[in-house]
C-alpha cells in the first residue's frame, strides 16, 4: 500500500484493475485505493506480470503492505520485487520509502493523539496582534490553553523575534489591539474551527448575521463545502457522490485534514506576511500572449501566478525545502504542490513535480491536469508526491486573503486571494487597478520575516515583468 | 326592616333581570364559542350585588371577583362594554385583555375582576386606606365569596381595616359552596358573621335572596361607615343556581337542594311581593324584560361588531405610558 | 370518568390518576390534599373517582388556603407521611410560595440534616385556555431557581403515568407542573418505570437541537417536522426535570448540532430559557455556530382574547423562524 499522503496511515483497495497473469508495463494503472481523502489510482512502477494478488478488495491495509508481486523476467527475483509500489512518484531516490519525513511518526503516539488545546478567543487574537504562535507558548489554563497572562508574559523579552504580519518593521513592544476592533465577527465554532485548518478568518468573506464568519464560510474557505451549508439546503448537490459512503468519507477527509493542521499548527511557529500586487502589466500581457492562443490553451492567471512563485522562489530557496530533525533541507528542485477543492467537499493539495524545468504553458498544462483529476477523484500516485512548498489559491471563492497552514514537513505556503479592481495609487495619480493579496505562511525555525518579505517583494517584481514568466516558454 | 321607596325599588328589580338576562345570553354564547375561558355565573345572587350598589355614589368604590358581570352592570357599566370584554374586542372595558373574570371600569371606580380568591380584600382596604387619608368621605365595597374567607388574606384584610377604623364595607357572598366544597367541609365556623366579630367589626347575616333586606342591611351599613364608623361586615346568605364555571359536573350537591334554593329565586319572589303590594304590573313587568332583551341583543350586537385589537399591540399596558397614567 | 384503555392508548389525565390511584394502594402513608381534588372531581378531573375509592381521609378536600395547606403538606411529610398536594395552578401556588421557598426547601438545610421533606406539590402550569392574566403563566422555572427542590415537567403520558412514584420516593421536596393543554392528550404510557434524572431526546437530528419541556413539546415537535420539510434536521430535547437540570444532555447536543434553540413558555427574562442558554454558553461555547436562540411568551401578562394570547404564547411559527435562522446564521 504507497503512501499517497502525508497524513495517510492506511488505505482500502477498492478495486484490482489487474488480474494474474496480466503483462503490466511502468505507469499502468494497477488498482484504486480509498485513502481518507479520495479514491486513488494506484500505478506502478514496475514491469511485467502478475503472478499474485496479495490483497482482495474490500480490505484495509496499513501502508508499507505489499499488495501484489510482478514478475519482471529478472532471473532472482530479490524480495524488494514484491514490493512495487511504495515508490514516491517519477523520481528514482535512493530510499524506498517515501514516508519517513511525511508521517507523523517522530513523535510516536503522543502529538498525534492529544486533542489539539483550544485557546480563549480573545487569546488567540491578542497572539496575532502581538506575533505570537500559540503553539510555542506553555499554557497555565484549563487543559493547557494559554491564558491572558501566558501571553504576557511571553511577549515581555525584548528578543522575542517579532514575527507577525507586520513583520517588516520589528518591534521590541508587541502591538496593542487596534481601537477599531480588528477582531473578525464569527461564531465560536467557525473560529475554532477556522484555527484546526489553519484559515486566517480574517480572509474570510463572513455570510452570518452583519457579516460574521460562520462554520460553513470557513469550510468553504478552506476548500471544505461549495458555499451552502448543508443542513439549509433542501436538496443534495446535483452531482451525487459515487459511493454510497459519501458522507463517510467526507467526515474521514475532515478528519485526516484536522488531525495534518492541528500537528501543523501545534509544531510550526508560523509567520505571516502579506503584501498586494498591481497586476496590471501581468494581466494585460496575458490578454495580449492568450489573443494567439485557442480558448482551450489559453493561459489563465492561476498559472502565471504559479510560475511568478516558483521564480520567485529561485531567489529564496531556504522557503523551497523541508523541516526534518531540526534542520532545513532545501529541495534541489520545486516540487509545486497546488491546493485544489474538491467539489464533494474536501482539500486536496497534488503536486506538479519539478515545476522549475516548466515554462509558463507547460505550467498550465500541468495545473490543468492535476486540477481535472484531483475533481474527478482519479489522482495519480505521481500527483501526490511530496511537495518542497504549496500554493494555495483561494481567488474563486472570492476571498480576499488567505494564509495557508503549513502541511509539514514543508516549511513554507503561499497564499493568492481574489484578483479584484481597487483604488490605486500610481506615479501620484489615482486609478483603478486589477491587484491580488499573495501572502506567505512560513516556518519561522527555517526562515525569518526578512526572507519572506524579499520573497514577497520578488514576486512583486515578476508581475510587473511578466516577459521573464515566459522565459522558457516552448511557445 | 327599613323600606325603599317604590321607584328605587323597581329599579332594583330592573336591574336584577338585566343581569339575569345578560347572563343567560352569556351562557348560550359561551356555548356557541362567542365567549371563552372560564365564565362564572352569578344567576340567583343577583340581589345581593343590587341591594348594596343602590347605595353607592360615584365617588365610591367597587372591588369585585371574578363573578363580577352583575355588579359591573349595575354599578354603571355599559352592557356593550362588558360582552364586547367577554368576546375578546378592543371596545371591552378591559380592552379585551381580561375576558369575563377582569372587567374593569375607572369611570365607575370599578376595580374588578379579580380571579385569585380573596386577593381583592387587601386591594379594598388600600383604597379605603387612600380615602381616609386624603380626607374622601367614599366608601370602598368588597364582594368575595365565603371560599375567601379560608384564606389568610381575608384574615389579614379584617383585622388592618378595623385596627385603622377604614371606610370598607365587606360583603361576603356567602353562596355555600367555593367551587365543590359545601362551606360545613371547608369552615371550623360556618357562621360567618361570628368570624367578623372576632376583629371586633360590626356584622350582620343577611338573607342575601332579598333584594330588599339586603338593601336594608346595607343601607345601614354605609351609613355607618360614611358617619366614620370604621369597617362594616355582612354575610349575604345565597345561592348560586347554575355550575361554579360554566360547567362542572355537580357532583357536590343534589339537584333537589337546587330546585329549593330556585323557589327563593330573588327576581320571582320579588315581583310577586311588587305585584302584591300594587307596585309592579303587567306591563310594567312587560317593558322591564323587554327593556332588558333590547340591552343585551344590543350588547351582543355591539360586541359582534367589535373588533380585534391589532397584534402589534401586544405589549401595550405592561407599563404605564405617562399619557394614560390614571391613579 | 372515560378510559380509553382499549387502543391502549390513555390520555395524560388518566396517565396522571392511574399513578396516583397506584400510589395510594402502595402506600399506606401517601394521601392526596387540594382544593376540589374529592367532591367536585378535581378542577382538571385528575382525582376524578379517587374519593370513592380511597375515602375523604386520604383524598383530602381542603379550604381555599393555599399556604396553609401546603404548609400542612410539608409537616405532615416531616411527620413521617406521604403527602402529595395539589395546588390548582402555578398561580394560584404564589399564595404558598413562603411555605415552598422559605419552609421545604430550606428545612433540611437548616436543620443541619435532620429534617427531610418528602413532600410532592402538583400543579397545572401554562397558557393557551384564554384565561387570562390570573391563571396562565409559567412559573415553573422560579421554581427551578430554588435549591432543595426537584422540579418535573412531564410532558408525555408515560411521564405522567411513572413520574409519580420517584418523586414520592424522593426524600425532598417535589413539584411537578403539569400544563394545563396536555391534559386531553393521548399516548402510549409503556410499563414503567422511568427516571427523573434525566432529560429525554424525543426527536433525534443532526442540524440544530431545541430544547424545551411541558407544554411545549408538542408543538416544539411540530416545528422540527416543519423544519425536516425545509431539509432541517432538528433534535428535540425534553427536559423533564427542570431542576436538577440535566445538561449533559443538551449540551452533548448542541456540541453535536452548534445550533440551538430553547423553547420556554416562561416570559424570557430571567427564565428556565436564561439559565439553559447560560449553560450551553458555558459548556459548549466553542462549539456553537450560531447564538443561542430563544423562543418564550412575549413579556405581557397573559391576554384574554385568543388571537392576542395566541401571539403571547410561542408558536411553531416562531420556533421554525428560530431554528431557521440559526441555521441560516451558520451559513
Ligand atoms: C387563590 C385561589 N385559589 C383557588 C382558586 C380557584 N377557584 C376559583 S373560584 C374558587 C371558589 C371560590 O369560592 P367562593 O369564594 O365561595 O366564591 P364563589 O365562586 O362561590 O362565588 C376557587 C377555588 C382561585 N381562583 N384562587
Ligand atoms: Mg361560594
Amino acid at each position: 500500500m504507497p503512501s499517497l499522503g502525508a497524513d495517510m496511515d492506511s488505505g482500502t483497495l477498492l478495486e484490482w484493475k489487474v488480474a494474474v497473469g496480466d503483462t503490466v508495463a511502468k505507469g499502468d494503472i494497477v488498482a484504486v485505493v480509498d485513502t481518507e481523502k479520495s479514491d486513488i489510482e494506484v500505478e506502478t512502477f514496475h514491469a511485467g506480470v502478475i503472478t499474485e494478488l496479495l490483497v482482495e478488495e474490500g480490505t484495509e491495509v496499513e501502508v508499507g503492505t505489499p499488495l501484489a508481486v510482478i514478475d519482471d523476467g529478472a532471473a532472482p527475483a530479490p524480495p524488494a520485487e514484491t514490493h512495487p509500489e511504495p515508490e514516491p512518484a517519477v523520481e528514482p531516490t535512493p530510499e524506498p520509502e517515501p514516508e519517513p519525513a511525511a508521517e507523523p511518526a517522530p513523535q510516536a503516539g503522543d502529538a498525534a493523539e492529544r486533542p489539539p488545546v483550544v485557546h480563549s478567543p480573545i487569546v488567540r487574537h491578542l497572539a496575532e496582534e502581538r506575533g505570537i504562535d500559540l503553539s510555542t507558548v506553555q499554557g497555565t489554563g484549563p487543559g493547557g490553553a494559554v491564558t491572558r497572562r501566558d501571553l504576557d508574559a511571553v511577549a515581555a523579552p525584548a528578543d522575542r523575534p517579532a514575527a507577525s504580519t507586520a513583520a517588516s518593521a520589528p518591534t521590541t513592544t508587541p502591538p496593542r489591539p487596534t481601537e477599531d476592533g480588528s477582531r473578525v465577527r464569527s461564531s465560536p465554532l467557525a473560529r475554532r474551527r477556522a484555527d484546526e485548518l489553519g484559515v486566517d478568518l480574517g480572509s474570510v468573506t463572513g455570510s452570518g448575521p452583519d457579516g460574521a464568519v460562520t462554520i460553513a464560510d470557513v469550510e468553504a474557505a478552506a476548500g471544505e463545502l461549495p458555499t451552502t451549508p448543508a443542513p439549509a439546503s433542501p436538496a443534495p448537490a446535483p452531482t451525487p457522490p459515487p459511493e454510497e459512503a459519501a458522507t463517510d468519507r467526507s467526515a474521514t477527509v475532515r478528519a485526516a485534514t484536522g488531525r495534518l493542521m492541528a500537528r501543523s499548527k501545534r509544531e510550526i511557529p508560523h509567520y505571516y506576511l502579506s503584501t498586494t500586487i498591481d497586476l496590471h502589466d501581468a494581466l494585460e500581457w496575458l490578454e495580449r500572449t492568450n489573443r494567439d492562443r485557442p480558448v482551450t490553451e489559453r493561459i489563465l492567471p492561476a498559472a502565471l501566478l504559479l510560475r511568478a512563485v516558483v521564480v520567485a522562489l529561485g531567489d529564496q530557496p531556504r522557503l523551497n525545502g523541508s523541516w526534518v530533525d531540526d534542520e532545513l533541507r532545501t529541495a534541489d528542485r520545486v516540487d509545486l504542490g497546488v491546493g485544489v477543492a474538491l467539489r464533494g467537499g474536501g482539500l486536496i493539495a497534488p503536486v506538479i513535480p519539478a515545476a522549475d524545468t516548466l515554462g509558463l504553458v507547460e505550467t498550465m498544462d500541468a495545473l490543468r491536469g492535476l486540477v481535472g483529476r484531483a475533481r474527478s477523484g482519479r489522482l495519480k500516485g505521481s500527483d501526490l508526491g511530496e511537495a518542497s512548498v504549496t500554493v494555495t489559491n483561494l481567488g474563486d471563492q472570492g476571498v480576499e486573503s488567505v494564509y495557508g497552514v503549513i502541511a509539514p514537513p514543508q516549511v513554507a505556503v503561499v497564499g493568492f486571494g481574489a484578483i479584484g479592481e481597487r483604488p490605486w495609487a500610481v506615479e501620484g495619480m489615482l486609478t483603478v487597478r486589477r491587484v491580488v493579496t499573495a501572502t506567505l505562511s512560513a516556518d519561522h525555525r527555517a526562515t525569518d520575516g526578512h526572507e519572506g518579505a524579499r520573497f514577497l517583494s520578488t514576486l512583486d517584481q515578476l508581475l510587473h515583468e511578466p516577459d521573464r514568466l515566459s522565459e522558457g516558454t516552448p511557445s | 326592616m327599613a323600606v325603599a321607596d317604590a321607584g328605587t325599588r323597581l329599579e332594583m328589580l330592573r336591574d336584577m333581570v338585566r343581569i339575569r338576562t345578560m347572563e343567560e345570553r352569556c351562557a348560550e354564547l359561551y356555548t356557541e364559542t362567542k365567549i371563552r375561558g372560564f365564565l362564572h355565573l352569578y344567576i340567583g345572587e343577583e340581589a345581593v350585588a343590587v341591594g348594596v350598589i343602590h347605595h353607592l355614589g360615584p365617588d365610591d368604590a367597587v372591588v369585585g371577583t371574578y363573578r363580577e358581570h352583575g355588579h359591573a352592570l349595575v354599578r354603571g357599566v355599559s352592557a356593550n362594554s362588558i360582552m364586547a370584554e367577554m368576546f375578546g374586542r378592543y371596545e371591552g372595558c378591559s380592552k379585551g385583555r381580561g375576558g369575563s373574570m377582569h372587567l374593569f371600569d375607572a369611570a365607575t371606580r370599578f376595580y374588578g375582576g379579580n380571579a385569585i380568591v380573596g386577593a381583592g380584600l387587601p386591594l379594598a382596604v388600600g383604597l379605603a386606606l387612600a380615602d381616609k387619608m386624603q380626607g374622601r368621605k367614599a366608601v370602598t365595597v368588597c364582594f368575595f365569596g365565603e371560599g375567601a374567607m379560608a384564606e389568610g388574606e381575608f384574615h389579614e384584610s379584617m383585622n388592618l381595616a378595623a385596627l385603622w377604623d377604614l371606610p370598607v364595607l365587606f360583603c361576603c357572598e356567602n353562596n355555600l359552596y367555593a367551587m365543590g366544597t359545601a362551606l360545613d367541609r371547608s369552615e371550623s365556623v360556618i357562621d360567618m358573621a361570628l368570624k367578623a366579630a372576632g376583629y371586633a367589626m360590626p356584622s350582620w347575616a343577611v338573607d342575601g335572596m332579598d333584594v330588599d333586606a339586603v338593601w336594608d342591611a346595607a343601607a345601614s351599613a354605609t351609613g355607618a361607615i360614611r358617619a366614620g364608623g370604621g369597617p362594616q361586615f355582612l354575610e349575604m346568605r345565597t345561592y348560586r343556581f347554575r355550575a361554579h364555571s360554566m360547567f362542572d359536573p355537580e357532583r357536590y350537591r343534589d339537584k333537589a337542594e337546587v330546585a329549593h334554593w330556585r323557589e327563593r329565586d330573588p327576581i320571582d319572589t320579588f315581583a310577586a311581593r311588587l305585584r302584591t303590594e300594587g307596585i309592579l304590573d303587567d306591563d310594567t313587568w312587560a317593558e322591564i324584560t323587554r327593556d332588558a332583551e333590547a340591552e343585551v341583543d344590543e350588547a351582543v350586537a355591539f360586541a359582534e361588531a367589535g373588533t380585534l385589537e391589532p397584534i402589534d399591540q401586544l405589549t401595550r399596558w405592561v407599563t404605564t405610558d405617562p399619557e394614560e397614567a390614571t391613579s | 370518568m372515560t378510559t380509553s384503555t382499549s387502543t391502549g392508548l390513555i390520555t395524560y389525565r388518566e396517565a396522571m390518576r392511574t399513578a396516583l390511584a397506584e400510589a395510594l394502594r402502595d402506600d399506606e402513608r401517601v394521601f392526596l390534599m387540594g382544593e376540589d381534588i374529592g367532591r367536585y372531581g378535581g378542577t382538571f378531573a385528575v382525582t376524578l373517582g379517587l374519593i370513592e375509592e380511597f375515602g375523604p381521609d386520604r383524598v383530602r378536600d381542603t379550604p381555599l388556603a393555599e399556604s396553609g395547606f401546603v404548609g400542612a403538606g410539608i409537616g405532615a411529610a416531616l411527620g413521617g407521611m406521604r403527602p402529595v398536594v395539589e395546588v390548582m395552578t402555578v398561580n394560584f401556588a404564589l399564595l404558598a410560595l413562603d411555605q415552598i421557598i422559605n419552609t421545604a426547601a430550606t428545612l433540611l438545610h437548616m436543620s443541619g440534616g435532620q429534617f427531610n421533606v418528602p413532600v410532592v406539590i402538583r400543579m397545572t402550569t401554562g397558557a393557551g385556555r384564554q384565561l387570562a392574566a390570573q391563571h396562565s403563566h409559567s412559573f415553573e422555572g422560579w421554581f427551578a431557581h430554588v435549591p432543595g427542590m426537584r422540579v418535573l415537567a412531564p410532558a408525555t403520558v408515560e411521564d405522567a403515568r411513572w413520574m409519580l412514584r420517584p418523586a414520592i420516593d424522593d426524600p425532598d421536596p417535589v413539584i411537578i407542573v403539569e400544563h394545563g393543554t396536555l391534559y386531553g392528550a393521548k399516548g402510549d404510557p409503556g410499563s414503567g418505570p422511568v427516571d427523573i434524572d434525566h432529560a429525554a431526546v424525543r426527536r433525534p437530528g443532526s442540524d440544530i437541537t431545541l430544547i424545551t419541556y411541558g407544554g411545549t413539546l408538542p408543538m416544539t415537535l411540530e416545528a422540527a417536522e416543519a423544519l425536516a420539510a425545509d431539509g432541517i434536521d432538528a433534535e428535540v430535547i425534553d427536559l423533564r426535570t427542570l431542576r436538577p437540570l440535566d445538561e449533559a444532555t443538551f449540551l452533548e447536543s448542541v456540541a453535536r448540532t452548534h445550533r440551538a434553540v430553547v423553547v420556554d413558555e416562561g416570559w424570557r427574562s430571567g427564565s428556565l430559557a436564561a439559565e439553559i442558554s447560560a449553560r450551553i454558553t458555558e459548556g459548549c461555547f466553542y462549539d456553537l455556530d450560531a447564538p443561542v436562540g430563544r423562543v418564550c411568551s412575549a413579556e405581557v401578562p397573559m391576554p384574554y382574547a385568543a388571537h392576542m394570547e395566541t401571539a403571547a404564547r410561542p408558536s411553531v411559527d416562531q420556533v421554525v423562524a428560530a431554528a431557521r435562522e440559526a441555521v441560516a446564521g451558520g451559513g
